[in-house]
């Protein structure tokens, strides 16, 4: 298995050097520069070239790869070009702000789509199940931004229990997940990007079971006099890699941050920084932030194979 | 004894309770400000975003030698004594101005304002050996500073800023141009990114906090050296949200208390919760500039017609009246207005005109944004200024793009970008940005803002002697000929002027808004 973990970590090499080129020529390719997007209206054609210059974007395009390969593969993610900060920092802090809150919306929507789904697979066609059906395609078909900006005006502006926008109060100098007046600034963000994994995984869970409830050994093992709460462990047990694997998507995606609510809520995470460096042109922070986030997201699927395969020692991982 | 201690307890008790009472009443007043910038502004001196970064960390932390008296809503904004207290042209030569200097000013941490730390400034910008030199604030700034040749001291007090030419509007030219503390930057070791995280200035507020992307926090200089600006609130939030409808949220919600440019569709509900919504005419022209040296628009009769066929007021009507009619480029406060030709509404006229240019039907392409600073909203309002258009006979091809994609177009020129016009709005604030880069051919794209390639032997006659008339009653005569005289030629499509909503809680009250892009918070007090 560890070979196979070292192979697996091998390949993403190649990935992330694909990644990196792609979104280097697709930059270049919309029109816009970062240096124009800098410059106030009356800036001259003089004071353009001398910061393209400072920043190498003098350069013709392979080389300007190329440097910035050579520096990545020393520690160095270069400066952001619109705010002038080192880019690991930025993106450093961005990953770990949206990991709080995909984090936490990742296991609440595990969490409750595994009961609501196992309860639907139990009483399929039913009632609950019909609800529970209504509230998954729901939260696969609502738009998250559109949700987001619904709680905004009923927590915040009807309901004034929690605020509209922004990370954390401004009483303290950093964001602390255990004091409520900076907690009650993730909840609504947390709430809006709950929703799509939960609708998801809630329809994976309940077919996943449903289809295992339908096979021979659950006959026999009720047979053998097991209670139904022994039956539906082993029920889920057997679901499991399917779930997980699920999981791990869905935690993929919103380890990218979703732009839209991360936006909606001005919430500082990978979302918004992307969002920023796409509008800013602003290509060292871009380059950046996609190459840690692809390197999360395969760390995450290799992380979610090989807990498959310990949860179901079936799935060989060699 | 045990009564006694306990009548003493008890009056401890209730001496703690009116204590603390009483510190409840004197509780930290803090104005939070929503702004409509994607990130907090630079806050090194040379600030980025805009004249909204200018707004919000220019004048609050720091001070140019030249500022804008931003205290009158009644009329527009002017220059006024800042860090410098007066200034005049050398009567021996013309190209050197002498700049007499506050004395007993200092910066934030204590460092001292004199000649030497203005020659310093300078050269941040202007002198790429010296140690404190900055490329970004050098591009930022460099429209400031391109007529200055060297700035040197004459005495302590006094600084003298040589030109390349005569330039009389070199006042107007230096008051966007802040002084940092030198003391600051060398404790620093130079380093801007960490300035950034501890800027120091002699403005009336004093950095305290900054949160990336998250909030940008000041307090009260209260020893700011015009006792007439020390703020009347504690601490100052900064906080970036650009999306128009979480502002309105945060206004509603309490999170906020000043909300820059609400949406108009948000004003009626912001209305009704009572928050005051406060519009000013100020010099923020949303117009089309057209590209003059080639067809259709090289003819006058073509730029004549555009603006009999724009209906200002149903403009104006769609934006709840958050807009002014526009007739000109400049607003009529402004000392260079003048009695400009005016193309008021007459579709008739406007038919007839291109019938006679022989453009029928008139084609040409325009780039618009989706979205932007000072854009207003851009993709409603080009559809109704399309179809204003073309019920007179042209034939609009709007093509939208992000706004950096159309800064592009527009740092380009239009010789260069393939356009016929663009929709980008300008902020005509003085006479050097407002008439001289609009319209000498000297400063046509990439030397300026002059992006149609607008060209009249005459006008640039008076430019070039308004720039060496040192008298101002004479030079804004010569201004206002130009404006006159441009305005006379149609060298752009005028529609509107912005209002600049704001929206402020009903707690706020003092808030004078300025016919300016720049605002003075100061006077401002928050009830608890």
């Amino acid at each position: 298995m560890w070979l196979y973990a070292l192979r697996r970590l091998l390949m993403t090499i190649p990935i992330l050097i694909g990644v990196t080129i792609i979104c280097f020529i697709l930059i270049k390719i919309a029109p816009g520069d970062p240096i124009k997007a800098l410059l106030p209206p009356g800036a001259t054609e003089a004071d353009a070239a001398r910061l393209r210059a400072m920043y190498g974007l003098d350069q013709p395009l392979p080389l300007q790869y190329l440097i910035w390969l050579g520096h990545v593969l020393t520690g160095n993610l270069g400066m952001a070009i619109s705010t002038n900060r080192p880019v690991l920092s930025e993106v450093t802090r961005a990953f770990g702000n949206t990991i709080a809150i995909a984090f936490i919306a990742v296991c609440l929507s595990f969490v409750l789509s595994l009961v609501m789904g196992v309860i639907a697979a139990y009483r399929m066609g039913g009632l609950v199940d019909r609800i529970v059906t209504a509230l998954a395609v729901f939260g696969i078909s609502v738009p998250t931004f559109w949700l987001a900006v619904v709680f905004v005006i009923i927590f915040a502006v009807n309901l004034r229990m929690l605020p509209a926008t922004g990370m954390g109060d401004s009483d303290s100098g950093s964001f602390n997940y255990f004091r409520w007046d900076d907690f009650k600034f993730a909840l609504l963000p947390i709430l809006a990007l709950t929703l799509t994994p939960l609708g998801i995984m809630m329809r994976t869970t309940r077919s996943a079971v449903a289809e295992i409830l339908n096979q021979d050994f659950i006959q026999t093992i009720r047979a053998k006099g097991m209670s139904e709460f022994q039956v539906t462990v082993h029920a889920v047990r057997n679901a499991m890699p399917q779930i997980v694997a699920m999981l791990g998507l869905q935690l993929g995606y919103l380890v990218g941050g979703s732009v839209l609510v991360e936006t909606v809520f001005s919430w500082p995470g990978t979302g918004y920084l992307l969002n920023m460096a796409i509008m800013a042109r602003d290509l060292p922070l871009l380059q950046g932030t996609i190459l840690v986030l692809a390197l999360a997201f395969v760390m995450l699927n290799l992380v979610v194979d090989l807990l498959q395969s310990l949860i179901d020692p079936r799935i060989k991982r060699s | 004894m045990r009564l006694r201690t306990l009548t003493r307890l008890i009056g401890l008790a209730a001496l703690t309770f009116v204590g603390l009472g009483g510190m409840a009443a004197r509780a930290e007043s803090v104005l939070t400000v929503a702004m409509t910038a994607a990130d907090i502004p630079d806050d090194t001196g040379a600030p980025d975003q805009g004249y909204e970064g200018y707004r919000f960390v220019g004048y609050t932390l720091y001070d140019s030698l030249v500022e804008w008296d931003l205290s009158h809503s009644d009329k527009v904004a002017e220059i006024t004594p800042g860090l410098a207290t007066d200034w005049a042209v050398d009567p021996k030569n013309n190209t050197r101005w002498i700049l007499h200097l506050r004395k007993g000013v200092k910066f934030h941490d204590g460092c001292p304002f004199n000649a030497d730390t203005v020659t310093w400034n300078f050269a941040r910008v202007m002198d790429p050996k010296a140690p404190q030199f900055n490329a970004r604030h050098a591009a930022f700034q460099g429209a400031a500073i391109i007529n200055i040749a060297s700035v040197d001291k004459v005495d302590d007090d006094t600084v003298a800023i040589n030109t390349k030419g005569p330039d009389s509007l070199l006042p107007y030219d230096i008051a966007e141009f802040f002084m940092i503390s030198p003391c600051r930057l060398k404790a620093d070791g130079y380093d801007y990114t960490k300035f950034m995280n501890n800027p120091s200035g002699t403005g009336p507020y004093k950095f305290t906090s900054l949160v990336p992307h998250q909030r940008l926090e000041l307090v009260a200089n209260k020893d700011y050296w015009n006792p007439k600006r020390v703020p009347k609130q504690d601490r100052l939030v900064l906080l970036p949200m650009p999306e128009a409808s979480t502002r309105a949220a945060a206004l509603l919600s309490g999170q906020v208390n000043f909300v820059e440019a609400p949406s108009p569709d948000t004003i009626p509900q912001l209305k009704a919760a009572g928050m005051q919504i406060i519009t000013v005419p100020y010099p923020h022209n949303w117009d089309y500039q057209v590209r003059l040296d080639e067809k259709p628009f090289s003819d006058i009769r073509v730029r004549q017609a555009a603006n009999y066929a724009i209906n200002r007021d149903e403009i104006v009507e769609f934006l709840q009246g958050i807009a002014t009619p526009a007739y000109e480029r400049l607003i009529s406060t402004q000392p260079w207005y003048g009695n400009p030709t005016k193309y008021e509404y007459n579709p008739d006229k406007a038919k007839e005109l291109l019938k006679e240019a022989g453009c029928v039907p008139c084609e040409f392409k325009v780039a618009i944004s989706t979205s932007g600073s000072g854009q207003m909203q851009p993709l409603p309002m080009n559809e109704l200024v399309k179809e204003q258009l073309e019920a007179v006979g042209f034939k609009v091809d709007l093509v939208p793009m992000d706004w950096n994609a159309l800064i592009g177009v527009w740092l380009g020129g239009a010789k260069k970008s393939g356009f016929d016009a663009m929709n980008f709005s300008l902020a005509p604030i003085d006479p050097v940005q407002g008439i001289l880069k609009m319209n000498m051919t000297k400063y046509q794209s990439p030397n300026g803002s002059n992006w149609g390639n607008y060209s009249n032997p005459q006008v640039d006659e008076w430019g070039n002697e308004a720039l060496a008339e040192f008298d101002p009653v004479k030079r804004n005569a010569l201004l206002t000929k130009i404006n006159e005289q441009s305005t006379k030629d149609a060298g752009e499509i005028f529609i509107v002027h912005d209002l600049n909503p704001r929206a402020l809680s009903p707690k706020l009250h003092g808030f004078v808004q300025a016919q300016s892009w720049f605002q003075d918070l100061t006077p401002i007090t928050v009830e608890p």
